[in-house]
């Protein structure tokens, strides 16, 4: 059970600046994720809160307690590689027991112990075996045994499913999240897969280029964007982005662009020069009487839904519709959004322009 | 451009059979992809049509001339491998030349340029044509490896996981530049891959391979909405479907085995009483993990009806696929 507070947490390597002043707080039993490309500094934040990395500055609390210059056994904390490192000349029930056998635990104490952690993990009838044979899948199992069997305040996870395969992955991931949910532990994951955060996240801190971008449930990040590069990053496809020159001033309900008038959120905010308005590909429908037209390039038939590619006047415009919805490529479509989803930009920090829909959503960033 | 022709292809190795009995035609201008899991014998199909892969039985035919006896440079194909594959010290443009120089294809000087243009063009990386191959992104050196196919307008091409070493984000726009080059030149293409979304967006038809054997064929629709086993089912749709027992249900008992559900199989609000597990919100949908007497079900929640975890949902099944005891599509029998 543990809370981590990370208060203007930095990292720097000589020159290079691996995280600049970054806060924010991991609450008890959280299912928390870090995401971002690779090089945001996201895997030495982690580090850092693990111990593996001292902080150039900035605090770490865990339970309330300063730990960031502690070194990594006096933490308390798990961590899981992305790859697994088993001992490979012991077999599975040597290696779970490891932990507890390095910490002097009674050996029965140690077999009742082990027995636990594999039940949870489904992993009893492989005890006996040596981890050389054992599958990809069974192996992360193993080496989560072994983090779990010390029952840490804390779990760090490093990509810890980035080297299975996609089918795989995704039955794990649910395993994961399922055996957190049983644990209660608080974990810390780091992962660049925008799906998996939204998918097995409480909570997602997205990062960029050592910075912070957004921290929040994955609905808002999804929902209320902070910036372009989070609207960009979270949802496949990605936002849609249409650029235009005009202005905003507090209680506004329209933009205009080009020839059109867009109904959006009531703003709060002064703002004039290039904008960017972003809809997601879901909040454009296709209508007979919208009033942007444009004409279908492609479509990606995805089952449930699919991805209508259109040219505009605007710029190019994906929507999802239903797969049960009639287009083929090259027909004139007109289409509507719905206004209450839109975000508007300024182009020139990339950040949101605050509006009723985002309110109050970035204040503790 | 050509048709392919397989009939009761098969090939081992020692004791493991790869591919089983495999009859499948791939018409004209048409864009195939075999998907299926690690060894279900995707790749070992791709090679033995290239003639990288001898055949134990069957035949091979490509524009109607039987190619079992010839060689690879000779069978007219050209394969895009998974890990690029360039010359580090050439150009992108004699990269892109190189199979054009080839002894078998003596293609004069003029047209190699002109065809290496156009290529390059089209996969806009014409910019980069005098760089070294070292000197590209990932996503480049990938496309001049595409593009080093194109260049040579074989009968067909094939294609083993281009896209599979890339990102999300650059996987995502060479699907669709992909699939234009490939409609735009009508080229014949065979391409292999596990991942589900390129096999929905980009074939014209899918053939799903399960323990090396072609189990159906027909467009992503027809293998989406009209599977004819519950393997095939769970190849496509993202979340999977639920394979639930028919009696779980009170409006299915007694008209299957098995039946299948989709999210667009689910309806809300009627039928029996789901206790909601856990909420995923991903954005474009909103994923409910229900348990219904034990069986977990993975849905979709209603647009604007958030259901929160430790509430329950009624829910009813509607249009259900159903399947027999060994998990074959069957009609459903009237209850």
């Amino acid at each position: 059970m543990a809370e981590i507070v990370i208060k203007n947490l930095r990292k720097d390597f000589g020159d290079f600046t691996a995280v600049k002043e970054s806060s924010f707080t991991i609450e008890d039993g959280e299912f928390f994720m870090l995401l971002g490309p690779s090089g945001c500094g996201k895997t030495t934040t982690l580090r850092m809160i693990a111990g593996l990395e001292l902080p150039s500055s900035g605090q770490i609390y865990l339970d309330g307690e300063e730990i960031s210059q502690r070194p990594p056994s006096q933490r308390d904390i798990a961590f899981v590689f992305q790859m697994f490192a088993l001992y490979p000349h012991m077999n599975v029930r040597k290696n779970i027991s490891y932990p507890l056998a390095s910490q002097g635990m009674k050996r029965r104490d140690i077999r009742a112990k082990v027995a636990e952690v594999s039940k949870i993990l489904g992993i009893e009838h492989m005890l006996d075996k040596p981890v050389g044979g054992l599958s990809g899948g069974d192996r992360q199992r193993v080496a989560l045994g072994r983090a779990i069997v010390r029952e840490p305040k804390a779990f760090m996870m490093d990509e810890p499913l980035g080297a299975l395969d996609a089918e795989f992955r995704e039955h794990m991931s649910e395993e994961l999240r399922a055996l957190h949910d049983r644990m209660g532990a608080t974990t810390v994951y780091v992962t660049h897969d925008q799906l998996e955060a939204m998918q097995m996240g409480d909570k997602i801190v997205v990062m960029n280029n050592a910075v912070v971008e957004q921290f929040g449930t994955p609905s808002d990040i999804y929902d209320k964007p902070a910036t372009v590069f989070v609207a960009d990053f979270i949802g496949s496809p990605s936002m849609n982005f249409m650029s235009f020159d005009g202005s905003v001033t507090p209680g506004q309900t329209q933009v205009q662009i080009g020839q059109q008038q867009l109904d959006v959120p009531q703003q709060m905010e002064d703002k004039n020069g290039e904008l960017i308005l972003g809809i997601r590909p879901e909040h454009i429908s296709l209508t007979d009487s919208g009033s942007i037209r444009g004409q279908v390039n492609a479509i990606e038939y995805l089952g449930t839904t699919q991805i209508v590619v259109l040219e505009t006047n605007y710029g190019e415009l994906k929507a999802r519709v239903d797969s049960a919805q009639p287009v083929a490529v090259g027909e004139q479509v007109s289409v509507s959004f719905n206004a209450s989803t839109i975000t508007l930009f300024d182009k020139a920090s990339g950040h949101a322009i605050r509006s009723s829909l985002n309110d109050g959503a970035f204040d503790h960033v | 451009m050509s048709e392919v022709i397989l009939e009761n292809l098969s090939k081992s190795f020692g004791d493991e059979k790869a591919v089983i009995d495999m009859n499948m035609t791939i018409e004209n201008g048409s864009f195939v992809v075999l998907l299926g899991p690690t060894g279900a014998g995707k790749t070992t199909t791709l090679r033995l049509i290239s003639g990288l892969e001898a055949m134990d039985t069957g035949n091979i035919s490509i524009d109607g001339r039987n190619v079992n006896n010839e060689t690879p440079a000779q069978r007219d194909v050209a394969m895009v491998f998974q890990q690029y594959s360039l010359y580090p010290h050439l150009t992108v443009r004699n990269n892109l030349a190189f199979p054009l120089r080839s002894p078998i294809l003596k293609t004069p000087n003029d047209e190699i340029e002109r065809k290496v243009n156009e290529v390059a063009e089209t996969l806009q990386i014409s910019a980069k044509l005098d760089n070294k191959a070292t000197e590209l992104s990932g996503g480049e050196m990938q496309r001049v490896s595409i593009g080093r196919a194109l260049v040579r307008d074989p009968a067909i091409f094939l294609m083993d996981e281009p896209l599979s070493s890339l990102d999300a984000r650059l996987r995502a726009d060479l699907r669709i530049e992909l699939k234009r080059i490939q409609s735009d030149l009508g080229s014949t293409l065979l391409y292999v891959t596990h991942d589900q979304i390129e096999a929905m967006t980009m074939a014209t038809h899918v053939g799903v391979l399960q323990e090396g054997r072609l189990v159906q064929f027909g467009t992503p629709r027809e293998i989406y909405e009209n599977p004819n086993s519950v393997y095939v089912a769970s190849r496509l749709g993202l979340p999977r479907i639920n394979i639930l027992p028919a009696a779980l249900f009170q409006s299915t008992q007694g008209e299957a085995h098995n039946i299948g559900l989709r999210p667009e199989h689910i309806v809300y609000g009627e039928g029996d009483e789901a206790s909601v597990k856990r909420v995923e919100h991903l954005g474009d949908q909103t994923r409910l993990h229900l348990d219904l007497n034990g069986h977990a079900i993975t849905a979709i929640s209603p647009p604007g009806n958030p259901h929160a975890a430790g509430t329950t949902v009624k829910i009813k099944p509607i249009n259900p696929l159903c399947f027999n005891e060994s998990g074959d599509r069957i009609e459903r029998r009237s209850a």
